[in-house]
C-alpha cells in the first residue's frame, strides 16, 4: 500500500480552493494554481462543474493542466466556444458565471487587487502583465475567490495601482489560511487557518494589522483522495 | 475581393512605417509569420495593437519596431513576463515605448465598435479603478435609465492581420477553434491581410467555424505553419516548450538579439 506523504502548504491552498467550488454551477478560471484547483474540483468535489476559460471555452474537460488559457485541449473538449466580445458582454458582464478565481500581485484590506505595476505607473519598478479580464470578471461574477501567497509583499496596506475593485470578493485563500470580508466593516479578516500554520505566522505575514475571527475555523486536513487526485493531476504536467 | 498573393508582397503593400497595426489571435492562430515578415521588411515607428501581446509583440518591440503599444494583458501565458516589453517600458530599450492599456472587455468592445464603424462602445467597467485615469475612456450617462456607464473609443487600425486555417481561391476565409477577436479585427481594420495554413478549392463548413468573406479582405497569403509557436486548431499544436524557452531567450538583450538574427532576420522570407 502506498503511503501518502503529508501535504505541502501550496497543496493545502489548492485543495481549499477546490473545495470552495463544491455545489457551484460554473467557475471562471485563469492559468496557474486556480486552474489546478478547478480541475481538482471536477475530479473530486463537483464532477458537473462547468469550467469557463477566458479564451471563450465553456465546459472544457481538460485531462492535463493547461499552460495557457487558450491551449487546444480546452477548445477540443468544450461544450461550446465563443468569441471574446461575446464572452465578456453576454456571459461575464451579464453575471452568468457563478464563481471566478483570480490571482493578483497585491491585495489590500478591502480586497482590491493590483496586477498592473509595482512602483509608480509612469516609471514602474516592475511592470506586471496588466488587467486582462480581471476587472470585469470581478464585477460581473457574483462570487469571486482570490488565490494568492500569504506574504506582506502580497497582502499590502496600500496598493501601488488599483487594477480591480469589487464588492463580490467572498474569500482570499492563501497558503496559511482564508481571509473573508468582516460582516460589519467589509475588511478582510482571518477566518480560517490551515494545518501547521499559526495565527501569529498569518498575522505577521499580513501587511496590515489584520483582525482575527473569534471563532477561527480549522482547515480540514486534505484527504488521501484529494491529495492523490491533485498529485496525479500535477504529475501529468 | 481579396487578392491571393505572397506574404512578402502583401506585407510590402499594406504595412508602412508609422502605421497602427493589429495582429490578432487570442492564444490560438497568432500570425507569427506575418509579424516576422513586417520585421524583415524593416518597418519602424509602428503603433502595435493586440489584446495579448504574446511572444510575437515581445519580438517586434524587442527589435525597436514600435513606438506605441495598445494592449490588455502583456504576459507570457502560464510562464511569466514578456521580458522585451518590460525592458522597453521600464528602461526604454531599445527605444522608448508609449503604452495605452485597457481591460480585455474594453479591448473587445473597442474592436466590436470598430467593426460596426461606430465611434465608441458602452460598457460597465473601469469606474473605481486606477486604469480609468491612465487610459482613454469617458463616463457617460445612459439616456434611458440614467445608469453611469463607460464609453471606450472604437479601434480602427490602419492594418489588421490575422491567421486562419483555410481560404478558397476567391479569398474567402474560414477559421475554427478559439475564435478570439479576429473577425472583429478584420472588419475594424482599414486594410487587412489574412495568412492561411492552406488554400483549398472549397471551404467545408466546420463546427464553430467563423467565415469571413473575401470581399472584406484585401490580401490572402498562404503561410503554412504561420502561427508557430502558437497553433492552428486541428492542424498544429501549441509549442508550450517554446513559450517556456522564450523566457530564457528573451531575458537577456544579447541572447534575444542573436536569436532574432538567426531565426528571423537571416531566415528565408516566406
Amino acid at each position: 500500500m502506498t503511503v501518502i506523504s503529508p501535504p505541502t502548504a501550496a497543496e493545502i491552498q489548492t485543495v481549499v480552493a477546490a473545495r470552495a467550488l463544491t455545489g457551484k454551477h460554473s467557475c471562471f478560471i485563469g492559468v496557474g494554481p486556480p486552474s489546478t484547483a478547478a480541475l481538482l474540483a471536477r475530479r473530486v468535489h463537483n464532477p458537473g462543474l462547468v469550467l469557463v476559460y477566458e479564451s471563450g471555452t465553456f465546459g472544457a474537460k481538460p485531462q492535463r493542466i493547461p499552460l495557457s488559457i487558450g491551449d487546444g485541449e480546452l477548445a477540443e473538449t468544450a461544450d461550446f466556444v465563443v468569441a471574446v466580445p461575446e464572452m465578456f458582454n453576454y456571459w461575464i458582464g451579464a453575471g452568468r458565471i457563478q464563481v471566478a478565481f483570480l490571482g493578483a500581485a497585491q491585495v489590500d484590506r478591502h480586497a482590491n487587487l493590483n496586477s498592473t505595476v509595482i512602483g509608480d505607473y509612469e516609471a514602474p519598478r516592475t511592470r506586471l502583465p496588466g488587467a486582462g479580464g480581471a476587472p470585469e470578471i470581478a464585477t460581473g461574477c457574483p462570487e469571486v475567490v482570490v488565490i494568492v501567497p500569504h506574504s506582506p509583499r502580497t497582502l499590502v496596506p496600500r496598493l501601488d495601482f488599483l487594477t480591480t475593485g469589487s464588492n463580490h470578493i467572498t474569500k482570499v485563500i492563501t497558503d496559511l489560511g482564508v481571509l473573508e470580508p468582516a460582516p460589519t466593516t467589509g475588511e478582510l479578516m482571518l477566518t480560517q487557518l490551515h494545518p501547521d500554520a499559526t495565527v501569529q505566522e498569518a498575522v505577521e505575514a499580513t501587511g496590515w494589522k489584520v483582525e482575527v475571527a473569534d471563532e477561527l475555523a480549522a482547515t480540514q486536513v486534505p484527504t488521501d483522495e484529494e491529495l492523490a487526485a491533485l498529485r496525479e493531476l500535477v504529475a501529468r504536467g | 475581393m481579396a487578392e491571393l498573393t505572397s506574404l512578402s508582397a502583401a506585407v510590402a503593400e499594406l504595412v508602412h512605417d508609422g502605421d497602427s497595426v493589429a495582429l490578432e489571435g487570442f492564444t490560438h492562430l497568432i500570425p507569427f509569420a506575418a509579424g516576422q515578415e513586417v520585421l524583415r521588411q524593416g518597418r519602424r515607428d509602428l503603433e502595435l495593437i493586440r489584446m495579448t501581446p504574446d511572444v510575437i509583440y515581445d519580438q517586434m518591440v524587442g527589435v525597436g519596431a514600435a513606438r506605441k503599444l495598445v494592449f490588455s494583458y502583456a504576459g507570457n501565458p502560464g510562464v511569466g513576463s514578456l521580458h522585451r516589453l518590460r525592458d522597453a517600458i521600464e528602461n526604454g530599450w531599445p527605444v522608448a515605448l508609449e503604452i495605452e492599456e485597457h481591460s480585455h472587455a474594453g479591448m473587445a468592445n473597442r474592436y466590436a465598435a470598430g467593426a460596426a464603424k461606430l465611434p465608441c462602445a458602452l460598457m460597465r467597467g473601469y469606474i473605481g479603478t486606477d486604469l480609468e485615469r491612465h487610459t482613454r475612456v469617458e463616463r457617460v450617462c445612459c439616456p434611458f435609465t440614467g445608469e453611469e456607464l463607460v464609453a471606450v473609443p472604437a479601434l480602427n487600425p490602419d492594418v489588421a492581420i490575422i491567421h486562419a486555417q483555410e481560404a478558397d481561391r476567391e479569398g474567402n476565409v474560414q477559421l475554427w477553434g478559439i475564435p478570439g477577436v479576429q473577425k472583429e479585427a478584420v472588419l475594424a481594420g482599414r486594410r487587412s491581410l489574412v495568412t492561411v495554413e492552406r488554400v483549398v478549392d472549397q471551404l467545408l463548413p466546420r463546427p464553430g467555424g467563423v467565415f469571413i468573406p473575401g470581399w472584406v479582405i484585401d490580401y490572402v497569403a498562404a503561410a503554412p505553419g504561420g502561427s508557430y509557436p502558437s497553433y492552428s486548431h486541428s492542424i498544429s499544436d501549441r509549442d508550450n516548450d517554446f513559450y517556456r524557452d522564450w523566457d530564457r531567450i528573451s531575458r537577456d538583450r544579447d541572447r534575444f538579439t542573436d536569436w532574432m538574427r538567426t531565426h528571423v532576420f537571416d531566415g528565408a522570407p516566406a
